[in-house]
């Protein structure tokens, strides 16, 4: 009811392109080396995918890249078929922290850079009426008018997942979103992002090591592992929907992923 | 339960009141003038002068050489303190010459101050806003340093522009520490002002207790220390409040 409109020009013949495509991407940070290499990746559009890895395999870093805040050394990145220079307004970050601005109201939060010069124009009454759509989404109507230091901290994760959904993103960034969160908290959360992403049209990139997550959360779970890091294995879920009533499918799948992840790590 | 976290200050005031007029009494037997310091007597002046001109002409004046040695420290140390915060480099040249400077007392500058800037409220203005830059200049810093490093990585991914970046993350992003740092900052051009105020000036709360002296008015004096302390406590209120309010906490 609430999801935005598809954007007409982009349900034609190019649903084919992928959202996301990255070929040959490597990464070095000055002093440390190399981090990540050889990467080439694609998100189709409205996937969700889950990238797993231990900690310090450069995850996060390979995240900011296909986000287009660093500049790969080597490899190149595409949103939507095009070659990406700077991050795409149809893209949307959410953070393991929700980062809310805590001098602005909720509903100011969730809006926040809307109206900036390099976004796309848009009326008022559209915005408001997209932060509206997000605000409903995540269940924090009636809470426009509250700052941040009010909100629990669920509470404002969802707003931190609004804020992203109010830009009507083609692709959501996510940095594992729930690692802060209590297990019944995050449990909500992960079925209120399937829900909100499929309702938004939206595909996922979702950093987590949580194997439960990826399973019961993504299309599609990339695993990242080595030195410098890579992929090293990917699974399809087909395990419907929800997928805690499948636990065998579940447990099957975490276990084959567990013993990859112990090949990846001598 | 508000009538019990009024009393305990209530209570306390009452004490330094007692303690004043003892002291005042005991004074009495080794120099008569005191009577004019006792209490009583204090508050008889304080009656006069709230009803009378004089006293709020010299508050106006000492209120406003406040606002103004502010505005001059805010001017001076946000650009400075976000520059310290921003760069590694300015922050190492720098940070030993302001620890240096910010330990001379400002009074200490006073006859150079006077020789430089003549007679009058330039003087002044120059004591009260090197006294008030450090604190100002040091929090804002701090805040900058202490920037959720999330805000600048959602401003650049709305490919927010240098301007946006500044004035929508950055700014109101360490308003809280320049806030922290304006009511150190108040707290100690309230203290520098009086005596700033005893040279070369003719207005002002510093004024105004050399003149009682003078006058040999001494309670005047006793009321124009009372009302010192009231505006101080105030001003460091509001600056209070101006943080919590800000912070909606
Ligand atoms: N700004 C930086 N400068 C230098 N090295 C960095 C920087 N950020 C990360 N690194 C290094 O790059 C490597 C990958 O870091 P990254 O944060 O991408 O890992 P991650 O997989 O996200 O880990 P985690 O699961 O703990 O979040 C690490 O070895 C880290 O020490
Ligand atoms: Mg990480």
């Amino acid at each position: 009811m609430n999801a935005p409109l598809v954007d007409a020009a982009l349900t034609g013949a190019d649903t084919a392109t992928p959202v996301l495509g990255a070929h040959g991407l490597s990464f070095a940070h000055a002093g440390v080396g190399t981090v990540f290499d050889g990467i080439s990746l694609a998100i189709r559009r409205r996937e969700i995918v889950a990238l797993l890895g231990s900690s310090g395999c450069g995850k996060s870093t390979l995240l900011r890249v296909l986000a287009g805040l660093e500049k790969p050394a080597t490899g190149e990145v595409r949103f939507l078929g095009q070659p990406q220079a700077a991050p795409h307004p149809r893209s949307a970050l959410v953070f393991q922290q929700p980062s809310l601005l805590p001098w602005l109201r909720l509903a100011d939060n969730v809006g926040f850079g809307l109206d900036f010069a390099h976004q796309p124009r848009a009326g008022k009454d559209a915005l408001k009426a997209r932060i509206a759509a997000a605000i409903e989404a995540v269940g924090l109507a009636g809470r426009e008018a509250a700052y941040p230091a009010q909100l629990s901290g669920g509470m404002a994760q969802r707003a931190a997942l609004a804020r992203a959904l109010a830009r009507e993103p083609e692709l959501l960034f996510a940095d594992e979103p729930f690692s802060a969160l209590d297990a019944i908290t995050r449990a909500e959360m992960q079925a209120l992002l399937v829900d909100v992403v499929h309702r938004w049209h939206s595909a996922v990139l979702l950093v987590t090591h949580d194997i439960d997550e990826a399973i019961l959360v993504a299309d599609r779970i990339l695993l990242m592992g080595g030195r410098p890091g890579h992929l090293v294995q990917e699974w399809t879920v087909d395990i419907p929907r929800n997928r805690e009533d499948h636990p065998d499918g579940v447990a099957g799948l975490r276990l084959a992923i567990l013993a990859a992840l112990r090949h990846a790590s001598p | 339960m508000r009538g019990a976290g009024l009393l305990l200050p209530f209570a306390g005031l009452l004490a330094a009141a007692l303690a004043w007029a003892a002291g005042a009494g005991w004074l009495v037997s080794v120099t008569p003038v005191a009577t004019a310091f006792a209490p009583l007597a204090t508050f008889e002046a304080l009656q006069q002068l709230v009803q009378g001109s004089d006293l709020w002409v010299h508050v106006a004046v000492s209120l406003q050489r406040v606002a103004i040695g502010l505005v001059f420290a805010l001017v001076l140390g946000i650009p400075l303190g976000v520059l310290t915060g921003l760069s590694p480099l300015f922050s190492k040249t720098t940070t030993p010459l302001f620890q240096f400077a910010r330990m001379i007392s400002p009074l200490s500058w006073m006859p150079i101050a006077v020789m430089v800037l003549g007679v009058g409220d330039a003087p002044v203005y120059f004591l009260l806003a090197f006294a008030a830059v450090w604190p100002i200049l040091l929090n804002t810093a701090s805040g900058v340093a202490q920037l959720d490093p999330n805000w600048l990585l959602l401003a650049r991914s709305l490919s927010a522009t240098r301007r946006e970046t500044l004035l929508r993350v950055i700014l109101p992003g360490i308003t809280a520490h320049i806030l922290t740092g304006v009511r150190l900052a108040i707290g100690i051009i309230w203290i520098v002002l009086v005596p700033a105020e005893m040279l070369g000036v003719s207005a002002g709360l510093g004024y105004f207790i050399l003149d009682s002296r003078d006058r040999l008015a001494y309670s005047d004096l006793m009321a124009a220390i009372l009302v010192i302390g009231f505006l101080g406590y105030l001003l460091d209120h509001g600056a209070r409040s101006l943080h919590r309010r800000w912070l909606h906490a």
